[in-house]
C-alpha cells in the first residue's frame, strides 16, 4: 500500500525537480555554481588569482591560473622596452648634442699645475669597484631586455646564449662587490652630501653647465650629490630587489613577489644607467680636469676652485691649521 | 594540421593524480619537477574541482614572448617546446606563464635554476626525434609515434581530454548536452581565448 503510494510521490517529486535541473543546467553550470570561463574572466578583470591544493609539497603548485603573468609581460615586453629604451637611448642623444653644443667646459682660469688631494685611495678604489661592477651588472642586465632584439640576430643564437648565459653568472656574482661598494660609498661620502640650501643656489644657477659662472659649492655639489644619492637609494633597491630573484628556491617568494621585484629592479637600472651615463660624460671628455679626481686622486687648484671653492677653502683652512708649527708663536 | 590542445573535464576528474605518475615515469622527470599536477579549487567546499593542469601550449605563448634568448618554438601542431640547449634558466618564462608551468630543477639555492623543463605533449624538443640524446632532454616523443600525450591516455575517467582543439571541444560539449552540466574548458579562455559553447 505504502509503495503503491510513493510511487506516484515520486514521479511528481521527479517531475517537479527534472526542469529545475535542466534551466539549472542552461542557466549556469549546476554543482556549486562554477563556471571555468567566468572565473577566469572575473579574475583577469579584478586581478587575483585561481588556487587550490596540491599533494605536492610546492606552494607554486597550488596557483591554478595567475592572470599577473599577462600584467608582467606586458610590462617586461612593452613598458620596460620603452622606458629603457628612452632613458638610455634618450641620455645618449643628449650627451651627444650637449657636447656638440656646448663642448667640453674647461677650466676657465686655465690649469694652474698646483695639485689638490680630492679622493684618496680608499675612496678610489671603491669608486672603481662600484663602477666595474656597475657597467657589467648594467651590460648584462639590458642584454636580457634588448639583447634579443640587438645582438641574437648578429651572433646568432648559440653565441648569444653563451653570452647570456656567462652574462647571469656575472650578473649574479657581481652583485655582491657591487653591494659593499655601495655600502661603504654611503660611508664614506654621506657627511659630505646631506642636501643644504647651497643646492637650491646651485640648480638655480643651472650648475655652471649653462650660462657661465660657477655656483660656490662644498665638496661635493648638488649635481654630484645627485648622483650621490641615485647610486645609493637606487643601488640599495637594485641589491634588495636582486636578492629577491637571486635565490629562486628559498624563501617564501612566489611568482607574485618575484614579479614586482623584477619590475622594481628594472626599471630603476635603466634609470640608473642614463644617470651614469650622464655622470661618465661629465667625469670624462665633457670637462677638462675632472677625470684627476678618481683617476690620481689630484686636481688642478684652477679647477677645484671654480667648482668647489668652498671646499678648497676649507681644506686650505684645514692644512694651515694642522701646520701650526711652522708658524712661530706670538 | 592539428590545432592540439587540453582539455580537462573537472566534473569528471577524480584527482587520482595517474596524469602526473603516468608523465612521470614515461619521460623520467627528475625530482622536484612535475610537468603536470592536479590542482583541487573549493577543496572540502560546495563546489569542489579537482583540475590537471600542465602546459596547455598557448596560442601566442607568453613564456615564448618573454624568453630574453628566444629559445621556444611552436611546431606544426602548434605545440609550444624550448630548446633546453639556449635556455640560460633566468625564471621569466615562469613569471609570464599562466599556468605555472616552466620548471626547474633545484640545481643550487643560488642563482641558477638550471634549464627550464615543462611539458612537451610528449612531442619531445630539437633534438633528432626519439633519440637517446631527445630523451634525455626532454622524454619521450610519443607524437613522433602517431600517438597522443601519455597523461589524456592514462586518464581513467577520460576527464583529461588531449588532441585536436575542435575534436575534444565536440567530446566535451557532447558530454556535458548529455549530462546537463560542466563547469567548462579550464584555462582555454587563457590560453587560446576561446572557450567551449555548449
Ligand atoms: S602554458 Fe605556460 S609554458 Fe605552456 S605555452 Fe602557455 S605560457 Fe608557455
Ligand atoms: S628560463 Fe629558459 S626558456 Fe624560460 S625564459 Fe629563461 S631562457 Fe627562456
Amino acid at each position: 500500500m505504502r509503495r503503491i503510494l510513493l510511487a506516484p510521490l515520486m514521479v511528481l517529486f521527479l517531475a517537479l525537480c527534472a526542469p529545475g535541473i535542466v534551466t539549472q543546467a542552461q542557466a549556469q553550470p549546476a554543482r556549486g555554481a562554477i563556471s571555468a570561463e567566468e572565473l577566469e574572466l572575473q579574475r583577469m578583470l579584478q586581478g587575483g588569482r585561481i588556487e587550490g591544493r596540491t599533494t605536492l609539497p610546492d606552494a607554486q603548485s597550488e596557483v591554478l591560473i595567475q592572470p599577473a603573468g599577462k600584467a608582467w609581460r606586458d610590462f617586461h615586453n612593452v613598458t620596460l622596452a620603452w622606458v629603457g629604451g628612452i632613458a638610455v637611448g634618450g641620455m645618449l642623444i643628449i650627451l651627444v648634442a650637449f657636447y656638440l653644443g656646448r663642448g667640453k667646459i674647461m677650466v676657465e682660469g686655465g690649469l694652474s699645475g698646483r695639485t689638490i688631494q680630492r679622493f684618496n685611495l680608499l675612496e678610489r678604489a671603491n669608486h672603481w669597484m662600484v663602477a666595474s661592477c656597475f657597467i657589467v651588472l648594467g651590460l648584462t642586465g639590458l642584454n636580457l631586455t634588448f639583447g634579443r632584439h640587438l645582438l641574437l640576430p648578429i651572433v646568432g643564437a648559440e653565441t648569444f646564449t653563451a653570452i647570456s648565459l656567462w652574462g647571469k653568472v656575472l650578473h649574479n656574482y657581481l652583485a655582491f662587490p657591487f653591494t659593499l661598494g655601495i655600502v661603504l660609498m654611503l660611508l664614506l661620502w654621506v657627511k659630505d652630501n646631506i642636501p643644504n640650501g647651497r643646492d637650491i643656489e646651485w640648480f638655480k644657477q643651472g650648475g655652471g653647465l649653462i650660462g657661465k659662472g660657477h655656483p660656490k659649492a662644498g665638496r661635493f655639489n648638488a649635481g654630484q650629490k645627485m648622483v650621490f644619492w641615485i647610486t645609493t637609494l637606487g643601488g640599495a633597491a637594485v641589491a634588495i630587489s636582486g636578492y629577491m630573484l637571486i635565490f629562486p628556491f628559498w624563501g617564501e617568494f612566489g611568482v607574485a613577489e618575484m614579479q614586482l621585484a623584477h619590475i622594481v629592479h628594472s626599471v630603476i637600472s635603466v634609470l640608473m644607467i642614463a644617470a651614469m651615463l650622464a655622470h661618465i660624460y661629465i667625469g670624462s671628455i665633457g670637462m677638462q680636469g675632472a677625470f684627476d679626481a678618481m683617476g690620481t686622486g689630484e686636481v688642478d687648484l684652477n679647477w677645484a676652485k671654480e667648482h668647489h671653492a668652498l671646499w678648497v677653502e676649507e681644506q686650505q683652512k684645514r692644512e694651515t691649521a694642522a701646520r701650526p708649527a711652522a708658524q712661530p708663536a706670538e | 594540421m592539428a590545432r592540439m590542445k587540453f582539455l580537462c573535464d573537472a566534473d569528471r576528474c577524480i584527482e587520482c593524480n595517474a596524469c602526473v605518475t603516468a608523465c612521470k615515469n614515461e619521460h623520467e622527470v627528475p625530482w622536484g619537477i612535475n610537468r603536470r599536477r592536479v590542482v583541487t579549487i573549493n577543496d572540502g567546499k560546495p563546489g569542489e574541482r579537482s583540475i590537471s593542469m600542465a602546459c596547455m601550449h598557448c596560442t601566442d605563448a607568453p613564456c615564448a614572448a618573454v624568453c630574453p634568448v628566444s629559445c621556444f618554438y611552436t611546431t606544426a601542431d602548434a605545440i609550444v617546446l624550448h630548446d633546453k640547449d639556449l635556455c640560460i634558466g633566468c625564471g621569466y618564462c615562469f613569471y609570464a606563464c599562466p599556468f605555472g608551468a616552466p620548471q626547474y630543477p633545484r640545481v643550487g639555492n643560488f642563482g641558477g635554476r638550471g634549464k627550464m623543463d615543462k611539458c612537451t605533449y610528449c612531442a619531445g624538443g630539437p633534438q633528432q626525434d626519439n633519440t637517446r640524446v631527445e630523451y634525455t632532454q626532454y622524454g619521450s616523443n610519443r607524437i613522433a609515434e602517431g600517438k597522443l600525450p601519455l597523461c589524456a591516455e592514462m586518464c581513467s575517467t577520460k576527464a583529461l581530454l588531449a588532441g585536436d582543439g575542435e575534436m575534444i571541444a565536440t567530446i566535451y560539449r557532447e558530454r556535458v548536452q548529455r549530462r546537463g552540466y560542466g563547469s567548462g574548458a579550464w584555462g582555454w579562455r587563457t590560453a587560446y581565448r576561446t572557450t567551449v559553447n555548449v
